[in-house]
């Protein structure tokens, strides 16, 4: 148990300063090469050797693409409850807390990219693999509707493995919440533009992940509703290779543009800069 | 020992019924309630989905679209109609239909029974998260009444896909989950034999749903003349109120969920 905890620090951890500084070094999970961390994290967390994306936390995600200090965070005093009384569900919040170290599975505030003001929100794998329960709902429809009041328009950056078993119901209706505040935000002509990374799925991906009016992915991010284990095992046969990833979402139709990490924020200043925001 | 024995409780039994063959299916609750029954085919931009029947016709004297998830009479109707599984094409007709009853002042029946949204490559490369995705979006400020009533199975977004309403109604032998109980307890423990006990967990019964909150009424089993009477009252009081308040009444009715 406790040698699982420290294997899991040693792996994820591209943003621990652990005294070692840069000289630490980890290996890339695709080409297995030792590599400093230095590296990666000057590459925007892609490896600079085989171009793997490694996972960027909520947190990072936002200093990435916002403005230098002008991120402040909202609502960040939400924390989860186990209101269903959901077995082992009060053990899973507190050790998604310790790993994350953050609230809950997703960060929002408002912040400038290239001095253009705008809402986000960004999600976070650490945090129960992403799921969406009550409070990740809730933080997200109320920077919808404090966007909608102020006309500002929403940048939204998705991971997540859907729905959160452990709050039942509330936590599938929490995909309606949140859709039917984009819906109010959109209806007043407002701006919202989503980067859905690896992976976006279930509930997320059949709600805010697909509503916005610009929809952009990173380079070979799963993005489905089902698993592909579910459907693997219902059809009986492997699945092509690029199913559900970015790439052929697009080809299918449902993405704008698959943009690099290192382009990302240009990119989207760009798009605010042509909607006028 | 006792392997094959499915362990059961009073959750898991409601879900095991909920699939049962010898229920009425969405057809025998049109049949029933709906008189002059017109059906209307197609999504308009892909294909016509037989897991979900929608058309027109009378719910007394009031015109009623109707739109129902349809898992088949026998085997060969049953895979006819994709087990009541739809594809992205059976939202879309969906949500057609609806535009339509809004255009034409109607409110919208929806009869829900699903185990889910059809998982598959071409389910999935054809927009299923994006068509569920605008069902929700574009139900939540559609101009007319909706009143979605889960008859059997409530099988997370491919249900909740049909039920941005106003009224959220339950059989009381019906079910309503994020999950279903078998993949929860494989998730959970990798122990599908647990199911039962994440049944319990998830509080997907009716009576659960109600004292939670979330859904607005629970129906008898079988009696579909009480029915036929609540829907007439309960449409004629959502058609009496003002759009703009119907509107932010259904926001409402979902912005408080789980967090008040």
């Amino acid at each position: 148990m406790d040698l699982k905890r420290l294997f899991l620090k040693a792996n994820n951890d591209l943003e621990s300063t652990d005294g070692k500084g840069s000289t630490r070094k980890i290996i890339c999970k695709k080409c297995k090469k030792r590599i400093a961390v230095s590296r990666i994290r000057n590459n925007h967390f892609v490896c600079p050797e085989c171009g793997h994306y490694f996972q960027v936390r909520a947190r990072r995600r936002i200093l990435m693409l916002t403005d230098r200090r002008s991120f402040i965070e909202t609502d960040r005093e939400l924390s989860s409850k186990n209101i269903l009384g959901f077995p082992e569900y009060d053990d899973k919040l507190r050790a998604a807390m310790e790993k994350s170290r953050e609230t809950e599975g997703v960060i929002c505030g408002e912040g400038e990219i290239e001095g253009h003001r705008v809402c986000l929100f960004s999600m976070d794998s650490n945090f129960m693999m992403g799921s969406m329960g009550a409070v990740v709902g809730e933080k997200i429809t109320r920077l919808f509707e404090y966007a909608t009041v102020r006309h500002l328009p929403v940048l939204g950056i998705t991971v997540s493995g859907g729905a959160r078993m452990q709050e039942g119901m509330i936590s599938l209706m929490q995909m309606s919440k949140v859709s039917a505040a984009v819906k109010r935000h959109s209806k007043d002509g407002n701006l919202y533009i989503v980067l859905l990374t690896n992976p976006t799925t279930g509930g997320v991906d059949a709600s805010f992940a697909m509503l916005g009016d610009i929809t952009l992915a990173e380079p070979g991010a799963r993005i489905g509703f089902a698993g592909p284990r579910v459907i693997e095992k219902s059809l009986g046969k492997t699945l092509p290779k690029d199913f559900q990833r970015a790439e052929r979402v697009l080809e299918c139709g449902f993405i704008d543009a698959i943009v690099p990490r290192c382009e990302q924020k240009k990119y989207i200043a760009k798009l605010l800069k042509i909607h006028g925001m | 020992m006792g392997k094959n024995v499915v362990r059961t409780n009073e959750e898991y039994s409601t879900v095991l019924g909920a699939r049962s063959e010898n229920r009425l299916t969405a057809t025998d609750y049109i049949n029933a309630l709906i008189d002059d029954f017109i059906e209307l085919h197609g999504d308009r931009l892909f294909g016509d989905d037989r897991a979900v029947i929608a058309g027109i016709g009378f719910l007394g004297d009031i015109p009623v679209t109707v739109i129902g998830i349809e898992k088949g009479k026998n085997t060969e109707d049953r895979i006819f109609r994709n087990f009541g599984s739809a594809h992205p094409e059976g939202y879309r007709k969906a949500l057609r239909l609806m535009k339509q009853a809004e255009k034409f002042g109607r409110p919208v029946l929806c009869i829900v029974d699903t185990a889910g949204a059809f998982c598959g490559i071409d389910a999935e490369e054809r927009g299923q998260g994006r068509a569920i995705a605008d069902n929700l979006a574009g139900m939540s400020d559609l101009k007319t009444p909706v009143i979605s009533v889960v008859i059997g199975e409530g099988g997370s977004g491919g249900a909740l896909a049909l039920c941005h309403s106003d009224r959220i109604w339950m059989t009381e032998d019906a079910y309503f989950s994020v999950v279903s109980p078998e993949s929860c307890a494989n998730i959970l423990w990798k122990d599908t034999a647990r199911a039962d006990e994440a049944a319990k967990a998830l509080c997907l019964t009716a009576d659960k749903l109600m004292k939670l909150g979330l859904i607005d009424r629970i129906c008898r089993k079988g009696k579909l003349k009480e029915l036929s009477d609540n829907l007439k009252d309960e449409f004629k009081k959502l058609m009496q109120m003002k759009t703009e308040d119907l509107i932010e009444a259904r926001y409402q009715r979902f912005r408080k969920v789980g967090y008040r």
